[in-house]
């Protein structure tokens, strides 16, 4: 808090010097460097310690039982692997319906012009305000009856209906898409499918790559609904597994485990997080460059 | 802008586009919308091993809710947790945003920082969540560090104190949503038009006037978007403290959200005051976004 407000005092400053206001920039933002990353740290240093270590205090340098403490997590009654893979298909699949559908739908509103057009895009707009979550008693309730209980369709399908990506699509649409360049396609002889497909989608992939992002992750993080749809050990999600891990209070018997198990649902994330960083943060910028 | 300039043949190409977002939300939307006011009219449990109902019994589970006072308590902690988590974050992202965007600061690392702040995001609520219980708990690293500088004398139970609880899940969610945030207002911030700035420049205006008069009021519909879905977030809260409390939202309750307890009947099929507590959070969900859409498309004619 302190240092914003002073950051802010520097900005609202109208005396203040460029290189003045760069060094608070700078200052300000190694700070909240250290307060993302610290608790990171902290998960990779105390993996790296036995139960018997950690008892003992915290200690800012790695030790050497790493290995031991996988080992026995492997060994022991998490099925993490098959949990990893669950996770990685469920989030996938959620990404790609829920963009490209999405963005049909959005190009559905954008360009053609038809009766029910107003209503149905005020109706989304309405129902994007809804959470999921006040329909889920009924959902399970659907499911149960159309014998989907249990499985991932459930967690992968609906997300052809995503109001808010659906928004984000149409708002991008709008800055981006001239209805000339549709026009120009159909006298070239583009079919409309054709149109969608090989120009629209290609024309909106920085607002794609953004909310495949964000859709990816929300369905990673997602515990909620699979929690309620997915009951046996092998089809659960890895933050099912978690809730287990809390739920069964491992902390009495070995935190070394524990920490390794926390590492073992975060790290492999932000390797591959920082290996495409680059191209999703280029993604972003060119997406707002082109408005 | 948009005249009936184009051929109407093409247009059927309309409903064509919608047919998979139309399906879909009737089948996994509607329906069950539909049957989740229909189960709030009745009652629907199991006591023991007997299943009681379901009974006709009107707006009696609504008076339940109400009137025992679970629905106002978690209403409130809910809201109390958002803002918390929220003021921060929008504050934050807004100045990330325009240092980030300002052609006169030429911050140097910018992929550096932009990838450590969006870092929290991509991390799982869940294991976020038991990652701090860990780290917090009293025997936890962070009691230990503030026992080794000697800021504490014993160990401070961060998980028995109501505003430490809440303090927690709001800074978590703080962390995990600001990078987001100041993303999206970036992509927004970006697709203004430089010469707006290089205009203002010359007119002599600084950094700050800049910010306020020329980036806020061209952010306002990417604002908008990022104030309603923070919102219906805020009211969805639920993974971060149910791991944190392990479900049981103490210390008395005080981190008990309403997706908590939703998740609660759920769990234990209680339908008839499950089904009435998703009929309340769709109403309150639907009038909390309607006044921050309105409070936000009304300071338009200033």
């Amino acid at each position: 808090m302190e240092e914003k407000r002073i950051a802010m005092a520097g900005q609202s400053d109208a005396g203040a010097s460029v290189h003045a206001r760069r060094v608070i920039a700078y200052v300000v933002l190694i700070l909240i460097t250290f307060i993302c990353l610290f608790w990171f740290y902290v998960l990779f240093v105390n993996s790296t310690r036995s139960n018997a270590e950690l008892a003992r205090g915290f200690r800012p340098l790695p030790g050497n039982y790493l290995g031991t403490n996988w080992d026995n997590l492997v060994h022991g009654t998490l099925p993490i692997f098959s949990g990893l893979i669950n996770s990685l298909i469920v989030a996938t699949l959620t990404a790609v319906f829920a963009t490209y559908f999405s963005t049909m739908t959005a190009y559905a509103i954008h360009a053609y012009d038809f009766k029910l057009k107003k209503f149905i895009f005020t109706f989304i707009l309405m129902v994007m305000m809804i959470p999921t979550q006040v329909t889920a008693l009924g959902f399970l309730q659907l499911i149960g009856k159309m014998g989907l209980d249990d499985k991932f369709t459930p967690l992968i399908v609906p997300a052809i209906a995503s109001p808010a990506v659906f928004f984000f699509m149409k708002q991008y649409m709008d800055s981006t898409l001239p209805l000339s360049l549709v026009e120009a396609a159909r006298i070239d002889g583009s079919t409309e499918w054709g149109t969608f497909n090989k120009i629209v989608v290609p024309l909106m992939k920085p607002a794609v790559a953004v909310q495949a992002i964000f859709s990816f992750v929300t369905s990673w993080n997602n515990y909620f609904t699979p929690a309620l749809v997915l009951h046996t050990d092998t089809k659960k999600t890895l933050p099912i597994l978690i809730a287990q891990l809390r739920s069964a209070d491992w902390l009495k018997f070995d935190m070394g485990q524990v920490y390794v198990m926390i590492s073992f649902s975060i790290f492999p994330v932000i390797v591959v997080y920082l290996l495409l960083s680059r191209h999703i943060v280029g993604g972003v910028t060119l997406g707002g460059v082109k408005g | 802008m948009k005249k009936k300039s184009k051929v109407v043949s093409y247009n059927k190409w309309g409903y064509i586009f919608l047919i998979p977002f139309v399906v879909i939300y009737l089948v996994f939307q509607m329906i069950p919308l539909f049957s989740t006011i229909y189960n709030s009219f009745f009652e629907n449990y199991r006591s023991g091993l007997k299943q009681i109902g379901p009974n006709f019994v009107g707006l009696q589970n609504f008076i339940t809710i109400i009137t025992n006072g679970d629905l106002p308590t978690y209403l409130k902690n809910t809201l109390i947790m958002w803002i918390l988590g929220f003021v921060p974050q929008i504050l934050l992202s807004l100045l990330l945003g325009a240092w980030f965007t300002d052609p006169s600061l030429r911050l140097k690392a910018q992929g550096f920082f932009k990838t450590v702040i969006y870092l929290p995001n991509l991390i799982m609520a869940s294991a976020f969540a038991m990652l701090f219980f860990t780290l917090f708990s009293n025997s936890g690293p962070i009691n230990s560090i503030m026992l080794q500088f000697g800021l504490i004398q014993e160990p401070y139970q961060f998980m028995s104190h109501i505003w430490s609880v809440r303090g927690l899940v709001a800074f978590m969610n703080c962390l995990m949503w600001f990078g987001n945030t100041t993303i999206l207002l970036m992509a927004g911030m970006m697709g203004i038009d430089p010469s707006l700035f290089e205009a203002a420049q010359v007119d002599g205006a600084t950094a700050t006037q800049i910010f306020y008069k020329v980036t806020l009021p061209l952010l306002k519909p990417i604002l908008i978007y990022v104030m309603i879905t923070s919102l219906i977030g805020g009211l969805q809260m639920f993974d971060v403290p149910q791991i944190l409390t392990n479900g049981t939202g103490d210390p008395m309750r005080s981190s008990m959200t309403l997706i908590m307890y939703l998740n609660k009947h759920l769990f234990s099929k209680n339908y008839g005051l499950g089904g009435a507590l998703s009929v309340f959070m769709f109403i309150i969900t639907g009038i909390l976004s309607l006044i921050v859409f309105k409070f936000t498309t009304g300071e338009d004619k200033d």
